[in-house]
């Protein structure tokens, strides 16, 4: 088994191009979350954070012509080219494997021709492969809300078996009329910016985003300090294709098992936090079910909505940049305690010493993920 | 690749044949998938309700596993939580991706459903045949163009020598228009070699969804 190191990251939200845009913008609470009254992805107002799509083609105008390319395509490709050009490691040979963790990639297409070759999953990754020079069928995880953080275990599991020695990992999603008619469908949204964990959350923000990571089997020379990966999980409740456990079965199993292979106290917990009734209540059992109901833990979702696809690769890059700058993010919409069991929420900024970070997430079919960030 | 895992049986529906461990078990031709797919599920004498909630997705993993998985009592040599299911295909969940786009394309016919949209997620399969047998452990849903016996070889190999998994149920899964696979393989880690198990190898693998 090979150690799995962190090299470099970017996100790419409302609140900025890269990793360390968003954070300023976060420490200083703003939100990427706003009304929106758009008749063309929605016949009534609604709350999410959406990319300006000006700032997007100028951001892209420097790599390629924005008519040319869907918003999913610009949004991942400006997330991935960042990312590559701040690391030093050589991601052209066939020792790298690109990963694209999506839920639903070009999906606003479909609208105009519902056999378009760009709303194949593995066409997109394809196209973002040889934008990029990378030299492996790329492979694409679409595991609703955890797939990003599927996504990150999937890679490193591949590096720690010897398979490869690089991954690149972009998380993307974009917000179409075809995802929130369905999440208004199901009654999800919340009339306002989100507020996870919050004793008035009355549902879910949807957002916008891309993010990207590389892991790396040797330490990156680029200056990083040393961040890890330990081997994460997947699991599934076995209970409901739509709705949590009421006893966090599968999310409790994925933490345990995370647990099981470390001898680490847990120093901060990224929650999945979505802010609906039946999500942010089942984590709270399934994290005091493994005793770490002490451990600070906060949900990003305040600020920049739920990012679906993205949400674990977004969520795990700005949990390890709490882990490089010391700095623990409160969750943005929390006020009141409203979940039965007790956690530690982060509700102001925190300067602490964080040495590692248990990332979770749950999504749609039932499934659940946990995965350890630590540094050596 | 470690030698004490292997194939214990397989199961595929497609060209409108229900193949397991090699034996024709029912054919129907000349029908589409939803009419081939309650044929397999009276012809079997199936019995789940929810099946009938299911999208052709849904449906077609479903009756893989239900038809993989009969009479082999997995769930007595195997704990649920290291029982995982890892499935792939080309299309994701596009056939229902295209139905529900259906109920939003026009403003004064405008009824999205939840029963429709919980299936424009592609793993949303890998979480009904959880529920039917009870699996807790590792999920994965994997989308490219082809269906690669190496990576698949691979990617599970990882996760049984990692003792991840001890059993695995794994394949592709695939509904795009008119079009349906599903090969499906049922892999062991603590079985001997008895009569009609194969050693887990990407060969043995291609070489059974090539058996067409």
């Amino acid at each position: 088994m090979r150690n799995v190191y962190l090299s470099a990251d970017n996100i790419i939200t409302p609140l900025g191009f890269t990793t360390g845009e968003n954070a300023i913008n976060m420490l200083e609470g703003k939100t990427g979350i706003r009304l929106i009254a758009d008749e063309k992805i929605s016949p009534v107002p609604f709350y999410a954070s959406l990319i300006d799509s000006e700032s997007l083609d100028t951001r892209f105008s420097s790599i390629g012509e924005p008519d040319k390319y869907s918003r999913f395509e610009k949004m991942a490709i400006c997330s991935i080219k960042e990312t590559v050009a701040s690391t030093s490691i050589d991601l052209t040979g066939s020792r790298t494997l690109f990963i694209l963790s999506t839920t639903k990639g070009n999906i606003d297409l479909l609208e105009n021709n519902s056999f378009d070759k760009r709303l194949y999953l593995w066409n997109t990754a394809r196209l973002l492969q040889r934008q990029f020079n990378f030299r492996n069928e790329p492979l694409v995880i679409s595991d609703a809300c955890i797939s990003g953080v599927q996504a990150i275990i999937t890679g490193a599991r591949l590096i720690s078996a010897g398979l490869y020695d690089n991954c690149v990992i972009n998380g993307t999603d974009i917000i179409s009329e075809f995802v929130l008619a369905g999440f208004n469908s199901f009654k999800s949204l919340s009339t306002g910016p989100c507020r996870p964990f919050d004793k008035t959350r009355d549902g879910l923000s949807l957002g916008e985003g891309s993010g990207t990571i590389i892991l790396t089997s040797g330490p990156d020379a680029s200056g990083n300090d040393k961040i890890l990966v330990s081997e994460g999980f997947s699991t599934n409740d076995a209970n409901h294709i739509s709705g949590p456990s009421r006893t966090g079965e599968g999310l409790f199993i994925a933490i345990s098992r995370v647990l099981q292979k470390s001898s680490l106290k847990i120093d901060f917990i990224s929650a999945h936090g979505t802010a609906t009734s039946y999500n942010d209540e089942m984590e709270s059992v399934a994290i005091n079910r493994a005793g770490l109901q002490d451990v600070p833990v906060n949900s990003f979702k305040g600020y920049w909505g739920h990012t679906l696809g993205a949400a674990g690769v977004i969520e795990s890059i700005m949990s390890i940049y709490s882990m490089r700058n010391n700095i623990l993010f409160n969750t943005l919409g929390f006020s009141v305690p409203g979940v039965t069991n007790p956690l530690n929420l982060v509700s102001v900024p925190v300067k602490k010493e964080i040495n590692n970070c248990l990332k979770i997430a749950s999504g749609f079919g039932g499934c659940n993920a946990a995965v350890l960030f630590y540094r050596k | 690749m470690k030698k004490n895992s292997v194939i214990s049986g397989y199961c595929s529906i497609r060209n409108n044949k229900v193949v397991v461990d090699d034996k024709l078990l029912f054919e129907c031709p000349s029908e589409n998938f939803g009419g081939f797919a309650a044929a397999i599920y009276r012809h079997f004498s199936i019995s789940y309700p929810k099946f009938h909630k299911m999208d052709n997705l849904g449906k077609l993993g479903f009756l893989s596993a239900e038809l993989l998985l009969k009479e082999r009592n997995i769930n007595e040599r195997y704990s649920g939580e290291k029982t995982g299911i890892i499935l792939m295909n080309s299309a994701s969940s596009l056939d229902t991706d295209r139905r529900h786009q259906e109920t939003i394309k026009n403003r004064n016919e405008y009824f999205p459903s939840p029963a429709v949209f919980v299936y424009t997620l592609p793993n949303v399969v890998i979480g009904e045949i959880c529920i039917r047998h009870k699996f807790f452990g590792e999920g994965n849903f994997f989308v490219m163009e082809k269906f690669n016996p190496s990576f698949m070889a691979d990617y599970l190999s990882q996760l049984i020598d990692n003792n991840i998994v001890e059993c695995c149920i794994a394949g592709w899964v695939e509904i795009d228009g008119d079009n349906f696979e599903s090969v499906l393989f049922l892999v062991e880690k603590n079985r001997g070699t008895e009569t009609g198990i194969v050693n887990f190898e990407a060969a043995t693998i291609e070489l059974i969804y090539n058996s067409k």
